[in-house]
């Protein structure tokens, strides 16, 4: 039986130096299960999370091949927001934010939701009118945002570059307040305590090696742990979508690229808010440890290496000093890489698959973090019921076949290319 | 550093080419009208970790395409051959 965490409990093993019971149980695989998720991921243990708690699915294994959390789970920049503007999106990631505003009483597991607000920049007047209506939309669907004029602006964000020679002069911004950052390895450890607490099984150390199949239906997996014989498979393997995916005889729109994330040195507390550059995909916050955390584009090429190309260091730097003069004899402590599933429109894929009984999660491009709770609550019901949750009716894998590509920036396909 | 072997400019930082994308696919005939070769053609990829045959355009040095051999694995860089060339299927 879990503990649970409380003041009172922390009060106990302090006094008396007890030691803290293991958060989830060493599990072995089962011959079979009714759902196997292969991934130990955010959106693999969330998933098993709602199949349990939402729809009493108990007998659930997620499988992940090294430890969880060592994915990009643990590697992202932990923004979460619903600014979005395209009609489903908008409603997706609200539904997002809300599970977030209530997940660390869901899961009695503090993941340090810090709703410090987003505020993205607009560098000249085009720009900020589509801010305008971002903004609107969002406030058309019941969602807090606020737009700002550069003085408005500047009250808020003091240390930005407002001076005459700045690079890119800043015309105002869209705040989201209840945007902000979650601490991201608390996602991957909570989901996965509560779930084991329901029942499911975490097993590490187990990778997928093959599917086991009866002609189109699909009836469970080989493993390095041996065969597990399933009702239902799921995919939820984030970089590794196709490698998978292909295991199974299937090929999907997805590329393998390497994003990195960055950290300063730590400072006083100096940045407030999380903050996104308009002129170039970049953004940054300050952790409670008082590094800088720097977010910025993808390197460019499909790589599995887990190690960035420098040049993409460089253009961060080059962001973050345009933007905050002030920072610029700040020297960088860390850079590391996540492998990020990129797909043509920037948006994933998530439902089922040609393979019956087999549903697939992954290309989340730059979002899936703070996509965690609503895609596993969805994904959940959809393999719950075998029916796709509305709220994902638009990530189909087939929508590119119909011609329903699904840019939430308007800005064309494989953009990210560039 | 990625670094590319230009038959022409001999070895460069990867940051003077343009990225192509997966060199080893066909395109379907002109007159072919099967939808599903078309959207598989435009938008699947093998993706694949380990050896990859993939396009890129050397814009700020001789312009050409090239067709690289690189190993998605380790980024390990083989030969470089010029596209024209017909290296492509
Ligand atoms: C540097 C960086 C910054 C990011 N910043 C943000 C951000 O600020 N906000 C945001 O919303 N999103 C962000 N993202 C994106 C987000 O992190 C991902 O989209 C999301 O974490 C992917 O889902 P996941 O957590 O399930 O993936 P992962 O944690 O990668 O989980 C997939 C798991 O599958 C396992 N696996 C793979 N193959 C197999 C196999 N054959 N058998 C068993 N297990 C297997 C892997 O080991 C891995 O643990 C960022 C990504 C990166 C790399
Ligand atoms: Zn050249």
């Amino acid at each position: 039986m879990t503990e649970r965490y409380s003041a009172l409990a922390l009060a106990r093993h302090a006094l008396t130096g007890a030691p803290w019971p293991r958060a989830w149980r060493r599990a072995d695989p089962r011959a079979h299960y009714d759902v196997v998720i292969i991934g130990g991921g955010g959106h693999g243990l969330a998933t098993a999370y709602y199949l349990a708690k939402n729809h009493h699915v108990n007998r659930v294994a997620v499988l992940e091949r090294a430890v969880i959390g060592s994915g990009n789970v643990g590697r992202n920049t932990t923004l979460v927001r619903s600014n979005y503007q395209l009609d489903g999106n908008t409603q997706f990631f609200e539904h997002s934010l809300r599970l977030w505003e209530g997940l660390s009483h869901e899961l009695n597991f503090n993941v340090m939701l810090s709703q410090r607000g987003q505020v993205v920049l607009a560098h000249g007047p085009s720009q900020l009118d589509v801010l305008a209506r971002k903004g609107n939309v969002m406030r058309l669907n019941g969602i807090d945002a606020e737009l700002l004029d550069r003085g408005e602006v500047e009250r808020l964000l003091p240390y930005l570059d407002f001076s005459a020679q700045s690079r890119f002069p800043i015309y105002g911004g869209l705040l989201q307040r209840r945007a902000g950052t979650v601490r991201h390895d608390a996602v991957a450890w909570g989901y996965a305590r509560a779930a084991d607490e329901l029942g499911v099984d975490i097993i590490e150390n187990c990778e997928v090696t093959g599917f086991l199949r009866d002609h189109d239906r699909v009836i469970g997996v080989e493993t390095t742990r041996g065969r597990i014989g399933a009702d239902r498979t799921a995919i939820s393997v984030a970089g590794h979508t196709s490698q998978v995916a292909a295991l199974a005889g299937l090929r999907v729109p997805v590329e393998s690229h390497l994003l990195q994330a960055f950290v300063t040195e730590p400072i006083k507390p100096f940045v407030d808010h999380v903050i996104s550059f308009g002129a170039e995909l970049f953004y940054l916050s300050q952790s409670d440890k008082g590094g800088l955390v720097f977010g910025g584009h993808i390197d460019g090429f499909n790589s599995y290496t887990q190690r960035g190309q420098f040049p993409q260091v460089q253009t961060v730097a080059e962001c973050a000093v345009a933007l905050i003069p002030s920072i610029s004899r700040l020297r960088l402590l860390r850079h590391w890489a996540g492998i990020q599933d990129m797909t043509p429109d920037g948006s994933p894929f998530i439902g089922r698959t040609p393979l019956r009984d087999l549903y697939l999660n992954g290309g989340w491009c730059y979002q899936g973090f703070k996509a965690t709770p609503a895609a596993g609550w969805c994904f959940a019901h959809t393999i719950a019921h075998g029916e796709v949750h509305p709220l994902i009716e638009h990530f189909s894998l087939e929508r590119f076949l119909d011609g329903n590509g699904y840019d939430e920036y308007g800005l064309g396909l494989w953009t990210y290319r560039q | 550093m990625l670094r590319i072997p230009c038959p022409h400019c001999g070895e460069r930082d990867y940051t003077e080419f343009r990225y192509g994308g997966d060199a080893s696919k066909t395109r379907p005939a002109h007159a072919d009208r099967d939808l599903r070769a078309w959207h598989d053609h435009v938008f699947v990829f093998s993706n694949p970790r380990g050896p990859h045959r993939e396009y890129w355009q050397h814009v700020l040095g001789c312009r050409q395409w090239l067709i690289l051999e690189r190993d998605t694995a380790t980024n390990a860089v083989g030969t470089a051959r010029l596209a024209r060339d017909g290296a492509g299927a």
